[in-house]
């Protein structure tokens, strides 16, 4: 029932933020963005859809028919998998005498779940890229999955200092440790290291190199057309839900607010519950931010931030906040 | 139900070691390989060995696996090549060499006596037991294993910065 739940909000988000991404591209070019569709426009994610999903269907020569259809049906599923674990609520909070927990799945390693997910998520990209028997998509795809394994260790590392201070790898007790105290204050660095990879897993801009127009035609959709594409670009969308969602849990309290503890349980709970929603649009919205005011890096750039810069900065996080968890 | 979900895991993990070996195609290969670790770790999963299961699809299925498909794909290896038939000794010593492997696993196997699957506790397979059990019982070839891993990044970059 709450997977369902969460499945349509998952996927209505989603539809939402490629009109708010419009909407904010607009804003910032001095646009007025799409106005046609519906009162303020606020129809076009369906017009969209529909438009998308009448398209003609074309696979290319020489192309792999299976694994062309796989690609974004996976690309898709891992998108939607993250937002499982992310805890909603209080692990058990009363009402009426009954136990209610708003989260799909507390498994005990649920961090490393993310991780996990994550790192399969290049798996739609590979194969949509290699079927395609185009050697633009080849070069988008294995761009797009160099990347993202560079920029996973430095995300890895980066929460690491939040592990040890909240002495587990489940996000409902993250989340319940940061009761005092959210963890964006008390590992800032963290926060940055694990912010800028969240865009290079996801393939925003400026990382969005994967799909670099003016070198790659359309990079590793470059063949797609019709729903298989709108999975595609659907599913980036997905994964920007996700990762807002991710990072309010892990580095923003999640649901906690200040001034939790005054209201009445029930009431905090539904608080709550908006309170990350909330939370979760303005990263979506940084996201947009950050797109439309930075250029894209040069490839070698984005290679050097992530090994050189990142990943031993994160290292030293590591060193640093262990040593002042086990000597102070 | 918990059996049948066993034998459903079982049998896609052999299907796909089968077919990672007789697929004649590099890329169904590396995919059917992929599949095949998903289904040992569902098979972790049902031992409660939750750390295990994850960090086995982290690791082999979005790391490793991740760099054979590069592979594979940057060579275009899309059929597989008839060089390996070139010497006829090394079949030989690869069929000896997998009796050999059969026969060690087999015997290791057959000797220890598994715990029975009902006692799993909840706090079995966690991160916290699991780190005690390496830096205690086993904390030297835990550190051994570690020395091995950096020889080998070692070695890679210096492979690498070769020209200069």
């Amino acid at each position: 029932m709450l997977a369902v739940i969460l499945f349509v909000i998952t996927l209505g988000i989603a539809a939402y933020s490629t009109y708010f991404e419009r909407k904010v591209a607009a804003f910032m070019q001095d646009r007025i963005g799409p106005n046609r569709a519906g009162p303020l426009g606020l129809l076009q994610p369906i017009a969209d859809g529909v438009k998308m999903i009448f398209k003609e269907e074309h696979r290319p020569t020489g192309s792999n028919r299976i694994l062309f259809i796989l690609g974004p049906s996976i690309a898709m599923l891992t998108a939607l998998m993250t937002s499982a674990v992310i805890p909603w609520s209080p692990k058990y909070f009363e009402i009426g005498g009954q136990k209610y927990a708003l989260q799909i799945a507390d498994i005990n390693v649920g961090i490393l779940y993310i991780f996990g997910v994550v790192s399969l998520g290049v798996y739609g990209i590979l194969i949509g890229g290699w079927s395609s028997n185009n050697k633009y998509s080849l070069l988008g795809a294995v761009r797009a999955s160099s990347q993202m394994i560079s920029y996973e260790l430095a995300m890895g590392l980066s929460i690491i200092p939040i592990i040890l201070g909240s002495e587990s790898l489940q996000l409902s007790a993250i989340v319940e440790s940061q009761h005092e105290i959210w963890n964006v204050f008390k590992y800032p660095f963290g926060f940055l290291i694990f912010l800028i990879c969240a865009f290079a897993e996801t393939n925003r801009t400026p990382f969005d190199l994967p799909e670099c127009e003016t070198e790659l035609v359309g990079g590793y959709h470059t063949e797609y057309t019709s729903m298989k594409l709108g999975f595609f670009l659907f599913s980036e969308y997905v994964n920007m839900f996700a990762s807002s969602a991710v990072i309010s849990t892990l580095f923003f309290g999640g649901y906690h607010f200040p001034g939790m503890s005054l209201l009445p349980a029930g009431v905090a709970v539904l608080v709550g519950v908006a309170v990350l929603f909330a939370k979760i649009v303005f990263f979506i919205f940084f996201f947009m931010w950050i797109r439309w005011t930075i250029p894209r890096f040069r490839y070698d750039q984005l290679m050097r931030l992530g090994w050189q810069v990142l990943m031993p900065l994160a290292i030293l996080l590591v060193v640093v906040y262990g040593a002042i968890f086990s000597f102070i | 139900m918990d059996q049948v979900i066993f034998y459903g895991l079982a049998l896609i993990t052999i299907v796909g070691a089968l077919a990672t070996i007789f697929s004649r195609n590099a890329m169904y290969s590396v995919l059917a390989l992929v599949v095949t670790f998903f289904a040992m770790s569902g098979l972790y999963l049902q031992l409660k060995a939750e750390f295990v299961a994850v960090v086995h699809i982290i690791v082999y299925a979005g790391a490793i696996m991740v760099l054979f498909l590069f592979v594979v794909m940057m060579l275009n290896l899309n059929t597989v090549s008839t060089i390996i038939r070139s010497n006829v000794n090394i079949k030989w010593i690869a069929v000896l060499a997998g009796i050999a492997m059969a026969g060690i696993l087999g015997y290791g196997a057959y000797a220890t006596t598994l715990p029975a699957r009902g006692d799993n506790t909840a706090e079995n397979g966690t991160v916290k037991i699991l780190g005690k059990m390496l830096f205690n019982e086993y904390l030297l070839p835990f550190e051994l294993t570690s020395v091995l891993l950096i020889a080998t990044m070692v070695g890679v970059i210096v492979l690498t910065k070769k020209e200069e």
